[in-house]
């Protein structure tokens, strides 16, 4: 699921990309023509109210705030500052890489975070931006109703504006959820199954999950270790939690059971189930010159008789 | 022979393999797959979508639920645009492979399974279609 979150992010920052440099390439035709210092600025600042009063009846239009995510004085003091950000950073130009759009890059940012903390989706993440268009371009509309050449012009540039702001806040709202899956990630390595004592010289190893992946590589790493660090003479793998044994699972299996024996200790592998069992055969894999056993305990139990140990019952069971 | 459902998966990155496993395992028990019968499909299906993955370089995997007469069965196609195979009997062959595995992914699968079918064209792509028939 959060793989196809993670591609619709990436279609929609491609088609905001492809629309940035559009609005680009036709921003520059016109500043090239005419060199008018942009009004956007000015007008932010003369309609900060009126635009934000605006933007909250888009937001709430198209759903944001509807719900108890977000209530609505927050999105009244979210607009609210972000205007008065972009109306100060605007002033100061439109090259959003610089000094001045610092504290409204910021702002975004810290606005995405927050998006993705209460459950926005990316879709709905982006509307905080893009439900600005209208009201901006309304009151564009209104205030140079008569110079049309500038009305273009400054369209062009606000459009160019909006559009790296939501890029700005998509990559956010990305990077975000990178985060939060890497630490699952790093998280999930801290989980994995941990090389348990279970008796003098006997080492188990109770895997869970898919055999397959980067991890098994590392728990198969980590058992070795244990074993030097622990003279270990017999190590049990428990496959009990994996769900399928298949011929890359069995390849990783055979080269630790290779590799341990190489240490000069020995290795048992138990958790084969009647299912697991049956497949193995049928899918060809040699695992004869491998002790396996269908559970822990009988693996336990060959294992202290392979080093001598007893185990005897002292009173009768009542 | 009547198709009851359809539903087809992305196969191009490792982590689809598990994704592709569980959506066969979840049609298995729909169809009341016995446990053997259940595993044996999804270790089918965990071979050849890696294969799909790791020699095609990613493709599709079609899962079909099928009627014919009183028999239900599952039919699985794995499809990709890789380089394709160009000496079927030899990868056919147990322990015999291109990679670093056992060698052992598609005859293993082919035994795992009823009906097995493998198109390859050099160049061109791969579609292997598997069922198991209840």
């Amino acid at each position: 699921m959060l793989h196809a979150l993670i591609m619709r992010v990436h279609t929609a920052i491609q088609l905001i990309q492809s629309r940035v440099s559009l609005a680009k390439s036709s921003a520059r035709v016109t500043r090239e023509q005419t060199c008018r210092k942009s009004r956007i600025a000015e007008i932010l600042k003369a309609h900060q109210d009126d635009l934000a009063a605006e933007w909250v009846k888009n937001l709430q239009a198209t759903g944001t705030g509807k719900d108890s995510r977000i209530s609505e004085s927050q999105l009244r003091e979210q607009t609210k500052e972000f205007l008065v950000l972009l109306s100060e950073a605007a002033a100061a130009g439109g090259d959003v890489h610089s000094q001045a759009w610092n504290a409204t890059v910021d702002f975004l940012e810290d606005v995405s975070r927050s998006r993705v903390q209460q459950g926005f989706t990316s879709e709905e993440t982006a509307r905080f931006i893009f439900s600005f268009k209208q009201p901006l371009f309304a009151r564009l509309r209104a205030e140079l109703a008569k110079d049309h050449e500038a009305f273009a012009e400054e369209t062009w540039a606000a459009t160019e504006l909006l559009d790296k702001m939501g890029l700005i806040t998509i990559a956010a709202f990305q990077k975000t959820r990178e985060d939060l899956i890497n630490r699952q990630q790093q998280e999930m390595l801290e989980l994995s199954t941990p090389v348990v004592k279970m008796w003098d010289g006997i080492l188990a190893l109770p895997m869970i999950g898919t055999l397959d992946s980067a991890r098994t590589q590392i728990v198969m790493e980590s058992l070795l270790q244990r074993i030097v660090d622990t003279g270990a003479e017999l190590a049990i793998i428990d496959i009990t939690g994996v769900p399928t044994v298949d011929t890359l699972v069995a390849q990783h299996l055979l080269k630790t059971v290779t590799a341990i024996r190489l240490m000069g200790a020995d290795c048992i592998i138990s958790g084969v189930r009647p299912q697991i069992a049956q497949t193995i055969v049928h899918l060809g894999v040699d695992l004869q010159g491998v002790t396996t056993k269908a559970n822990l305990a009988d693996a336990l139990s060959l294992a202290l008789k392979k080093l001598g140990f007893a185990v005897t019952r002292t009173k009768a069971a009542n | 022979m009547a198709l009851v459902k359809s539903e087809e998966l992305p196969v191009r990155l490792e982590q689809d393999v598990v994704v592709a496993r569980q959506a066969v395992r979840r049609l298995a028990v729909e169809l009341k797959f016995s446990l053997v019968d259940q595993t044996k499909m999804v270790t089918a299906a965990s071979e050849l979508a890696r294969n799909t993955v790791v020699y095609g370089g990613g493709g599709t995997m079609r899962c079909e639920v099928l009627i014919d007469g009183g028999k239900s069965g599952l039919r699985m196609t794995f499809e990709d645009q890789g380089p394709g195979i160009p000496d079927m009997t030899l990868a056919m062959k147990d322990g015999w492979t291109s990679g670093s595995g056992l060698g052992m992914g598609l005859s293993g699968a082919k035994r795992l399974v009823n009906d097995f079918d493998i198109v390859s064209e050099v160049g061109k792509g791969t579609r292997v279609t598997i069922t198991r028939w209840k």
